[in-house]
């Protein structure tokens, strides 16, 4: 929590208020500025198979981070995203011979399961959240593994669809990663629970004096994160139409945290913030498809983006003075 | 450089934040040895004129001397080392550190080898703050002890730093009459040293008992300075709020002691609680408001906490309304109907970051919500209507609260549990920081709330307010119930004495002011 008589060095109120300004909208600048880019430099880039095909590789890491913008609105971090993002396709691949709904109900069921473990490890236990999920990003990984030892190809129509089929031009992955977007964000604006977990995140012994609930929220945010994090295994395995949990969902917790970041949520909680995180996420995937698509090698995509992220991350710290 | 007349001048100063014109276009100057109030209504301006005196914030405009001599301060640092030293209205000390490191930030003593020397460090701090009568561990961490206790080591702080000007920001706000005391010798020790002071406070008494001047700001704008000695109290109030003051204080107390019989709204019984409580039981009638007494860490705001469900207890019972409550947790209590106003504001109180809208409605939202949908038209009725009714001074229901002046940030939490529509309220020094316009309105709603069945428990710093605004005195000691006025006994003169009367208790006979909470109740609001 920020104190109200932090030093503010000698920042003229104009400067002040551009840091404020590129807080807020610096992220959307930052996808004009690499679309108007690209509009100009790229070869066939403003083609509907380019954007296609940006768009689906996307979604997986936007629907996870949807997931970890709550968490990080409740001052935590959930870093077993991605081992539950496997768990959910090995779930996917054994429970698959008793239909595509019927396993996708069980993936659900295993990331909510972890979720809850997280959650309730940070709100009965007083674990801190980055310990706790690292617990059970190492052991839910080897839990993945041991249902699922070796990569497994998925034969399945309905799933095949999912992965590849559209909807008027438009993938089925990408409309559901659009549709869980509208429905957080609905959740973060309007809901009782919306209101309480950012409460939770900014003051928690005075949500606590509150007298909100806040164990069932901290439990519950975890649990949408579990269960975000199964989605987009369920996704991922349709469209790789495979199952492979040694690698599936690798440092997806990085890229996801990325988008939160730089979409501009604070890692001190409190505020949660579903358009920028979409942009975060479009920001990040496009800087990386610019530099693959100048031939620079993927050392400098990596760079670029620690470069994003320091901005980001430079700018959130200025928003905690005042 | 011959002495000059003024070591600290600004002239035609203008702060705006976004929506505010805080401060426009300020003249303020000080004089060495001289006692300077500064006082205004809540939000007129006072902690922002001293945040830019101090560097926390830049001027729009306007021009600051020290010492006859232009100065821009980039940084408090800065204002500190030039000899400026501030209490800010927030205690802006370092929570997690201990009592000794927090006294000598920045200047810790050190040993030949240049590593802090702690033996010296812990020694010296021990005997500062004993002169302050803070007897405490040193070792421990600062947020550990009471709000008044911080406030003593920020003061000690400011005061041991060797400053040509202090500045205090409503420093009394949390502090007994004891301490208030020793601030005054403090006050009178820097006046002789020719070192100035700046002095803000709501509390009229105090300024009349150690200022020699006074500047009034209405609206952030300057528009009185004089002797104050030639301003009388009825004439700085209505400089302060630009209008006379309708009644000052208020009428006695509606209903008449003795008119509570029946069944109580709230019974406490045997509330019990290592080194804390010791057998605490009360009852309150609806209608009747029952003060608490007591020194800094009697129990007071545990007691509080107790009955809201924020303090485990060990042993006790709590009903409401002839239901029993759940202890140990504040949905329960508050499901039953009782609301707490906490003590400490900031950090239990506000959630800073969110909205004042938001923070009024933060208890009420189930009562607002309908299938967990927030009812947004019910809740900017409901944030209306007491933005209204307690004149809470803000750009918009949306600003941040974080935002907000001191007073404001107090109004928003009142108006949070107003909303509740509890059967029993808990008010933690409710008018703390509050301005006397909006003093006299606040105890008027406590009455009239009173008035409405609503049993209220009133604990206050001020005693004045305790004695007039009770029907009943509970009076607490180290942890336990020594003494209970009603009636005509509910005077000062009597509280006093009951507060004085030696201790029956074997435990405890040291005569030390003990410091209030303790570290278990920290984590016991900290849910870990
Ligand atoms: N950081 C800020 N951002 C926006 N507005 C602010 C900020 N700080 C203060 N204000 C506004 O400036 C005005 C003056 O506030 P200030 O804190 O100086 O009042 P004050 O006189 O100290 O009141 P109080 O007696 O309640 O402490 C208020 O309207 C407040 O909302
Ligand atoms: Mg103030």
């Amino acid at each position: 929590m920020a104190t109200d008589v932090v030093p503010r060095r000698g920042v003229p109120a104009d400067r002040a208020q551009l840091v404020q300004w590129m807080q807020e909208y610096g992220v959307y600048l930052g996808v004009t500025v690499l679309l108007l880019f690209n509009v100009a430099f790229t070869d066939h880039f403003l083609s509907t198979e380019n954007f296609r095909t940006q768009a689906v590789q996307v979604a997986p890491v936007l629907i996870v981070a949807l997931g970890m913008a709550l968490v990080i609105g409740t001052e935590g971090v959930d870093l077993s995203v991605g081992s539950v993002m496997a768990l959910s396709t090995s779930l996917l691949s054994l429970y698959l011979g008793y239909g595509p709904l019927a396993a996708l109900l069980v993936a659900l069921v295993g990331g909510a399961a972890v979720g809850l473990a997280n959650g309730a490890l940070v709100a009965f236990v007083g674990v801190q959240p980055i310990v706790a999920t690292l617990a059970l990003m190492v052991g839910v990984r080897g839990l993945a593994l041991v249902l699922l030892p070796q990569l497994e190809d998925v034969h399945d129509p309905t799933m095949a669809t999912l992965g590849s089929g559209d909807l008027v031009g438009i993938p089925y992955v990408v409309l559901i990663a659009v549709a869980l977007a509208l429905l957080v964000a609905f959740a973060v604006r309007r809901t009782t629970f919306g209101r309480q977990l950012l409460a939770v995140g900014d003051s928690r012994p005075a949500a606590q004096l509150a007298g909100l609930p806040v164990r069932r929220v901290l439990i519950v945010v975890y649990v949408c994160s579990g269960v975000l994090a199964a989605v987009a295994g369920f996704l991922a395995t349709a469209r790789l139409s495979a199952s492979d949990p040694t690698s599936l969902g690798n440092l997806m917790e990085l890229s996801a945290i990325t988008a939160v970041v730089v979409g501009g949520t604070s890692l001190s909680g409190g505020r949660v913030r579903i358009g920028g995180t979409v942009a975060g996420a479009a920001l990040i995937q496009l800087l990386n498809a610019t530099l693959i698509k100048h031939n620079l090698s993927p050392s400098w995509t990596q760079i670029a983006q620690a470069a994003v992220i320091v901005v980001a991350v430079y700018a959130a710290r200025e928003r905690g003075r005042r | 450089m011959s002495a000059p007349a003024e070591v600290l001048a600004v002239r035609g100063l203008t702060k705006r934040f976004p929506g505010v014109l805080a401060l426009d276009d300020v003249t303020f100057t000080v004089r060495p040895g001289e006692v300077h109030a500064l006082v205004g209504e809540n939000g007129a301006g006072k902690s922002t004129l001293i945040k830019v005196l101090t560097g926390v914030y830049q001027p729009d405009q306007g021009e600051l001397r020290y010492r006859g001599e232009p100065a821009v301060f980039g940084t408090p640092l800065r204002a500190q080392q030039a000899g400026i030293s501030t209490i800010y209205q927030e205690v802006n000390l370092v929570p997690l550190m201990s009592v000794a490191r927090n006294l000598y930030l920045g200047r810790e003593p050190r040993t030949r080898l240049g590593l802090i020397d702690f033996g010296r460090m812990h020694r010296e701090a021990e005997r500062v703050l004993g002169d302050y009568g803070v007897r405490v561990d040193v070792r421990q961490p600062l947020r550990h002890l009471g709000v008044g206790a911080q406030q003593m080591v920020a003061l000690a702080r400011a005061v041991s730093v060797n400053a040509r000007v202090v500045i205090m920001d409503e420093p009394t706000s949390s502090l007994e009459p004891r301490e208030v005391e020793t601030l005054f010798g403090v006050i009178r020790r820097l006046r002789e040293q020719d070192i100035a002071v700046v002095y803000v406070s709501h509390r009229m008494e105090e300024l009349y008992a150690v200022c020699d001047t006074v500047t009034v700001l209405r609206d952030g704008r300057h528009v009185h300075t004089g002797p104050l000695a030639e301003t009388d109290r009825l004439t700085l109030v209505s400089l302060m709020l630009g209008r006379p003051l309708g009644e000052v204080g208020r009428q006695t107390t509606a209903t008449p002691a003795g008119d509570h019989d029946g069944e109580p709204v709230l019974h406490a019984e045997g509330l019990t609680r290592p080194h804390q409580l010791r057998d605490v039981s009360l009852r309150i009638h609806p209608g009747e408001v029952l003060g608490l007494g007591g020194l800094l860490g009697s129990g007071r705001s545990e007691t509080a906490k107790a009955i809201a469900g924020a303090l485990p207890v060990t042993g006790g019972s709590v009903t409401v309304a002839g239901i029993s409550v759940r202890t140990g947790s504040t949905p329960a209590a508050i499901r039953a109907g009782i609301s707490l106003l906490p003590e400490d504001r900031k950090a239990e109180g506000i959630v800073p970051g969110l909205s004042v809208r938001e923070n009024i409605a933060l208890a009420a939202l189930p009562r607002l919500s309908r299938f967990g949908l927030v009812h947004e038209a019910r809740v900017d009725a409901v944030v209306e209507t007491f933005m209204k009714r307690l004149r809470i001074k803000a750009s918009s229901p949306h600003q941040k609260v974080g935002e907000l002046s001191g007073g404001n940030q107090q109004k928003v939490l009142l108006a949070r549990w107003l909303a509740m529509h509890p059967k029993v309220l808990l008010l933690d020094d409710p008018t703390r920081g509050i301005d006397v316009g909006a003093k006299a309105e606040v105890q008027k709603l406590i009455d009239e709330l009173a008035e409405q069945g609503l049993g209220v428990l009133l604990i206050s710093s001020d005693v004045e307010e305790l004695i007039s605004g009770s029907d009943r005195v509970v009076v607490l000691k180290d942890g336990a119930v020594v003494a209970e006025l009603s009636g005509d006994d509910v005077t000062e003169d009597r509280l006093m004495r009951a507060i004085a009367a030696p201790t029956t208790a074997p435990d405890d006979t040291s005569p030390t002011i003990p410091t209030s909470p303790t570290s278990a109740e920290e984590a016991a609001v900290h849910g870990h």
